[in-house]
């Protein structure tokens, strides 16, 4: 098992950093896989997290100059390594305007993705800062615990409003309820609900668009019968869902959200190269 | 982009566009019926209904106000033709008071002579700051604030760039204010203070010493606060004839102590106001009258009343 990859654009580490601050904030830990094309950085469904989960890709051509990687085996040429993704946003921190990134496996006492920086330097004698970050080699068999999540068969999919302005209202919902109802129909809207002893607030958004998701029905898309002022709702843990939207660094040129009725919802948020996704169970 | 912004909030929120009206009525019903209070289930019509309806073009000209007076959870609303005054009250011994005119309003209709009700404040704070009070030139949130009468809730419409939001905050049977008898002709003792002085004063105030001692005296030491902390005893004085000194009125000596605990939430009215009255009565009660000047440039007032700790033998 090898892996080696270089980074030397300060623009490509600059976003590799925020991606990986995105990350950080969503979990504690996550699961690093490395295959010859993408790099992901997954957390799957334990109920120990409330059931949330995630699923972000990044292609490794978009930020890397060099990518060199030997899976456990030919036929799965992959890594999976289990990691705590404070430590790396810590690490990419002193990297901030580095010359050069090198990140590589190495084995010290323990297993580790090693960063090494290159730091501009007056002089001509180079100044490197390596970070040594554990990491567990998650075995082959436990692999399959760690599949790409499927679509699911959602009522209702929708653009999602500027993240600041949704942040700001689950931000003072938070503060008011522990849950929340998260509605939208195939007519561009959706609400924002709480309701308590003291209180209901409903926040209502507009216009929003929705996706298509092709006619013939195959990504699982809304039925063509459903009647688009119909609302789709889930109730929520408001925590979840301003943790993810708390997470949230830069304006994601996409962002959407899928509602399987009282089930649950399914975030996607696209970048050029980055996808996202984040799955909120519903709670009764 | 502030202009048509305004013209788009008035469209919403403008009593005569009916059907706008109508649609944020038809917002409110479809979403919700409110639970605990059985009586708005009853047919909802126009504005009429309404025994009180205010609207405000920057709602941070009153959530600003009211998080100055914002350390206990239940506000007594009293409405008049006058304007809006807002109570909060504390052990019995405190108690503050925040003045909206009702020019501060772009819409007051009030059908009665005083409208009264109690809500829980910092519920109300949440929802008037549900898109986060911005401070973005240009952004601001509308407001509509609409009662019903006795057992309806507050309701509350707010809108930010084209995002509606409908909050209805259950009212409480309405508990009547203390009076403290505080009456001009009583003062002893008066000054008027720029309020940055008094903030550099508060801020570096002994917070280890339970009391405050406030002197006022027509010779020296005219104006003194004094604290008694683990550190030791702290005086800071105010001479008669300083700048920041707008006015000064003092009759008789006289010293009190009041408990720093209940003066503490009087700090968030300085940080706001720009000049703030301390008075005292021959009872040793202290109003602090804090000028408070909004966004737009309006004058509003927050007075608080405190409660002399002890007394104390005058020398």
């Amino acid at each position: 098992m090898r892996f080696r990859a270089k980074m030397v654009d300060v623009g490509c580490l600059n976003h590799f950093t925020r991606v990986v601050n995105t990350i950080s904030k969503l979990t504690k830990t996550c699961t690093l896989r490395l295959t010859a094309d993408n790099i992901y950085f997954m957390l799957s469904d334990k109920v120990a997290n409330g059931g949330v989960s995630m699923w972000c890709e990044l292609s490794q051509a978009n930020f890397f100059d060099e990518f060199q990687l030997e899976g456990v085996s030919t036929e799965a040429n992959e890594i999976y390594l289990e990691l705590l993704p404070e430590n790396l946003a810590r690490a990419l921190k002193t990297a901030q305007n580095a010359k050069s990134l090198k990140i590589k496996l190495t084995k010290k006492h323990c297993p580790c993705l090693t960063l090494a920086a290159e730091l501009p330097s007056l002089s001509s004698v180079s100044r490197v800062v390596t970070h040594d970050i554990p990491v567990d080699v998650i075995p082959r068999r436990l692999w399959q615990d760690f599949k790409e999540p499927s679509v699911p068969d959602f009522d209702v999919s929708i653009y999602l409003p500027p993240l600041k302005t949704m942040k700001n209202v689950v931000d003072r919902m938070k503060n008011l309820s522990n849950h929340m109802v998260l509605e939208a129909n195939q007519n561009g809207e959706m609400n924002l609900k709480i309701e308590t002893d003291l209180v209901s607030v409903s926040t209502h958004f507009k216009d929003l668009g929705n996706p298509s998701w092709g006619d013939d029905g195959s990504q699982g898309g809304p039925s063509q019968d459903r009647v688009p002022e119909a609302m789709a709702h889930a109730r929520v843990d408001i925590r979840k869902l301003q943790q993810f939207l708390t997470s949230q660094q830069v304006n994601p040129s996409k962002a959407m959200c899928n509602i399987v009725s009282e089930r649950m919802l399914h975030f996607i948020l696209l970048h050029e190269d980055v996808s996202l996704q984040y799955f909120i169970p519903a709670v009764a | 982009m502030s202009l048509s912004f305004e013209k788009c909030a008035r469209k919403i929120f403008c009593k005569n566009s009916h059907c706008v009206q109508q649609g944020i009525q038809q917002i409110s019903e479809l979403t919700y019926n409110s639970r605990s209070m059985p009586l708005s289930t009853q047919s909802q019509g126009g504005d009429d209904q309404y025994v009180l309806v205010a609207s405000l073009d920057n709602v941070r000209n009153l959530s600003n106000i009211l998080k100055a007076i914002a350390f206990k959870d239940h506000a007594l609303f009293n409405a008049t033709r006058n304007g809006l005054k807002v109570t909060v009250e504390d052990s019995k011994c405190l108690q503050a008071n925040a003045f909206i005119q009702a020019e501060i309003f772009q819409e007051f209709t009030i059908q009665e002579d005083s409208v009264c009700f109690q809500v829980n404040l910092t519920v109300l704070l949440d929802c008037l700051t549900i898109f986060g009070g911005s401070t973005v030139p240009g952004v601001t949130t509308a407001l509509r604030m609409c009662y019903n009468g006795y057992g309806y809730p507050l309701t509350l419409f707010l809108e930010e760039g084209g995002v509606v939001t409908v909050c209805k905050i259950n009212t409480q049977e309405p508990e009547e204010p203390i009076d403290f008898e505080f009456c001009s002709t009583n003062v002893t003792n008066k000054v008027i203070l720029q309020s940055d002085s008094l903030k550099e004063a508060f801020s570096e105030l002994d917070m280890t010493s339970e009391i405050l001692q406030i002197t006022m005296s027509p010779s020296q030491p005219y104006f003194r606060l004094s604290t008694f902390g683990n550190a030791g005893n702290a005086h800071y004085d105010y001479p008669k004839d300083s700048d920041m000194m707008e006015l000064f009125q003092c009759t008789k000596t006289q010293t009190n102590r009041y408990k720093m605990s209940l003066l503490k939430p009087s700090t968030k009215a300085l940080a706001l106001s720009c000049k703030v009255s301390v008075r005292t009565d021959t009872r040793g009660f202290l109003s602090l009258q804090y000028l408070v000047r909004n966004d737009d440039g309006q004058i509003c007032f927050v007075e608080y009343y405190c409660c002399p700790d002890e007394e104390v033998e005058e020398e």
